[in-house]
């Protein structure tokens, strides 16, 4: 009887499976793209190989453009500056202009960045697949789509013929229980997965985050999640949909018009990982027992409890790992042995497509209101979109920030990726909200701790690292 | 066109350390470049303006081939890491493990990523930092060493493609627009709601020329 069953399938198997248009000799799958996000910094190649080889743009329907790395976040009252950025800005305008692809611009009330947009939008759907020229992509598996970063010419590929010719991933679930403690947020959990299995870990994996943790988590939260699920080396990070999604969906503007709703919905009860299915690799983790974290070295494995010291590496057996550790410290400017906690800061940034989201506002504002940040740091609060901004100003968090003493930007990338003139200087240490602490990432000579909206807030506040739970 | 990559025999530049990422290989405020050529003089930009970088030190100064640590391009997508790598003169990185967009990226411009288990990456990581020629065999997919061969794992069609500078595009264009065409009917037919509607298209029309 058994044998007459449908096999037991992963949510990520079951999203795949319904977009191969074709399989190759070779196993690989001409994967079908269903939407596109497209950006200034990984468009402009791929625009100019489409109209060197003198082919059109398959489905203009299928796309959605802003820039958003190379913006300013603030003074856009004054036209962007001429030099690299205006023309890199002007040339994305341009060819979506050519290909008839809705474009919004800097100063419009939907602008804002990618992977903010996709989902204010409705863009992003339970279901489907979606692309963009940017390796944070994997944010958008938090509604239980397909999504993933890809390279400019791939991006070309998908313009040309909405496919992808792919090998798909093996499938690992972390399952998180537990209930999170009070100071401790996805950010920890995140951190605290890379730091288990390393920036390498995730390497040819989807991985789908499930448990009662996870249901439990937002979806501002789950897309913190599936946002730096990229820096564990997995390119695809997913959650199955559930009413949360649904409540998050329904009404944007892009969601499935009403006469299709009712299909949509039955369709979507289906997405999730069938009992029994098989997954390549295992993770669990408590919830309970994480402690919020912070980064101490250039990679995000480089992550511990704020509790903690920095690490030694005269402890440590593997030479090649050794060696690792002393580049990161010497790079950092930290000595083995000291307290996090002990360690001072210089500036303070909140925002990023990981959490520049309004619950991760408000979860740094409850930490700020009443107080100042420390003498000598300099925070800036970056909403990941306008409409975060607006809802943000409605509710008084710009105010709280301002009256903290951050400065309070427009949407952008701004000092994640350090594109436009958000940057750190020379031996600048920074918390940071963002995804990456790599070396140079927030400006040449920059040193990144990457944590929590709340945990930056206490930072600020305390003018070196500090664990926020002794501030609530 | 690219160049197709057949054999390759070269000195190859040792550079074992782990988890780099493409922020190193190439940072992010040379991305406002528009253009794909050109990028090679800032690859490992702030690693080399220190001085002594492996790739600025004879003889690996004209190394063809990068014998990188474990987690080589992991981090951002950008394909600018390997058109900057392809632009000074490598064409074949040989680790322990890519970051996976990397991994594809490289081969669209006909750079090949050989992954090795730790032992034959040893042996090649040593003939690298001995300054030994190279031979990378790719028909036969395998590496010469001095000292004796290794084999190595390449996709069927990645090889095709790197053997005959295949485009892809091109190619799926060619042969498989009918199986596109079909699954879309297919689609729009049970998942109406992934097709977007001018009726929905029309929220955007509101916005203003020059709103930047």
């Amino acid at each position: 009887m058994t044998d007459l069953l449908p096999p037991a399938r992963t949510l990520f198997d079951k999203i795949w499976d319904a977009h191969v248009v074709k399989t190759y000799a070779d196993g690989t799958d001409l994967l079908y793209i269903d939407r596109h996000l497209v950006q200034e910094v990984s468009s402009p190649q791929a625009f100019a190989g489409m109209a060197a080889a003198g082919r059109a743009l398959h489905r203009p329907d299928a796309h959605i453009a802003v820039a958003d790395h190379a913006v300013p976040t603030k003074d856009r009252h004054v036209t962007l500056r001429e030099g690299l950025a205006a023309a890199q800005v002007a040339r994305l305008r341009e060819n979506t202009a050519i290909h008839a692809i809705p474009y919004i611009p800097m100063n419009d009330r939907r602008h804002g960045i990618v992977h903010v947009i996709g989902p204010e939008l409705g863009f992003t759907l339970p279901g489907c697949t979606l692309v963009c020229g940017d390796s944070h992509t994997s944010t958008h598996g938090a509604f239980g789509a397909l999504a993933f970063g890809i390279g400019a010419s791939e991006c070309e590929c998908v313009f040309s013929t909405q496919v992808l010719r792919q090998k798909r991933q093996r499938n690992m679930r972390v399952t998180v229980t537990g209930a999170l403690p009070d100071g401790v947020s996805v950010k920890d959990i995140i951190l605290s997965l890379i730091a288990r299995i390393g920036v390498g870990g995730g390497i040819g994996f989807a991985i789908e985050y499930a448990g009662p943790a996870i249901r439990a988590l937002s979806m501002e939260a789950r897309m913190t999640l599936c946002n730096m699920t990229i820096e564990a080396g997995a390119r695809v990070g997913l959650i199955a949909p559930d009413a949360t999604t649904l409540d998050w969906v329904r009404g944007r503007p892009l969601s499935p018009l009403p006469g299709d709703e009712p299909a949509a919905l039955r369709d979507w009860a289906l997405l999730h990982s069938d009992p029994g299915a098989v997954f390549d690799r295992e993770v669990e983790i408590d919830a309970a027992t994480l402690a919020p974290h912070v980064s101490w070295g250039t990679t995000p494995e480089e992550s511990l409890p704020v509790t903690g010291r920095v690490p030694d590496p005269a402890q440590v057996d593997d030479p090649a790992r050794q060696a690792r550790m002393r580049r990161s410290l010497d790079y950092m400017g930290l000595a083995p042995g000291t307290p996090l906690e002990e360690i001072a800061i210089d500036r303070v940034f909140i925002g990023s497509c990981t959490n520049g989201r309004l619950e991760d506002l408000r979860r740094a504002a409850t930490i700020l209101r009443g107080r100042h940040v420390a003498n000598g740091v300099s925070a800036m609060a970056v909403p990941g979109s306008a409409q975060v901004r607006i809802a943000a100003e409605a509710e008084g968090l710009d105010r709280i920030f301002t009256d903290a003493g951050f400065e309070w930007r427009d949407a952008g990338c701004s000092m994640c990726v350090g594109m436009n003139d958000d940057r750190l200087s020379e031996g600048e240490r920074c918390a940071s909200t963002s995804n990456r602490n790599f070396e140079g990432r927030q400006g040449i000579g920059g040193r990144t701790h990457l944590m929590s909206p709340e945990m930056a807030a206490a930072a600020a506040i305390a003018g070196r690292l500090c664990d926020v739970r002794g501030l609530q | 066109m690219i160049e197709p990559f057949i054999h390759l025999t070269a000195i190859a530049a040792p550079f074992p350390e782990g988890q780099i990422d493409t922020d190193v290989i190439f940072p992010a405020r040379f991305l406002l470049l528009l253009e794909k050529r050109g990028l090679g003089r800032h690859l490992f930009h702030e690693r080399r303006a220190k001085g002594g970088f492996v790739l600025d030190t004879p003889p690996w100064d004209g190394a063809r081939i990068l014998v990188t640590g474990p987690d080589f391009g992991t981090g951002s997508s950008r394909e600018q890491a390997v058109w900057a790598l392809a632009d000074f003169g490598i064409r074949c990185v040989i680790g322990t493990s890519f970051g996976e967009i990397f991994h594809a990226n490289c081969f669209r411009s006909c750079v090949l990523p050989i992954v090795l288990p730790p032992d034959a990456h040893a042996r090649v990581m040593a003939a690298a930092e001995a300054r030994q020629q190279i031979t990378v065999d790719l028909p036969e997919q395998r590496i010469v060493l001095v000292d004796g061969e290794i084999g190595f794992h390449i996709e069927a069609h990645r090889k095709r493609s790197l053997l005959e500078g295949l485009d892809e595009v091109g190619a799926i264009l060619r042969d498989d627009a009918a199986d596109i065409a079909a699954f879309e009917a297919a689609q729009r037919a049970a998942r109406p709601w992934l097709y977007l509607t001018a009726q929905q298209i029309a929220h955007f029309d509101d916005i203003k020329e020059g709103s930047e």
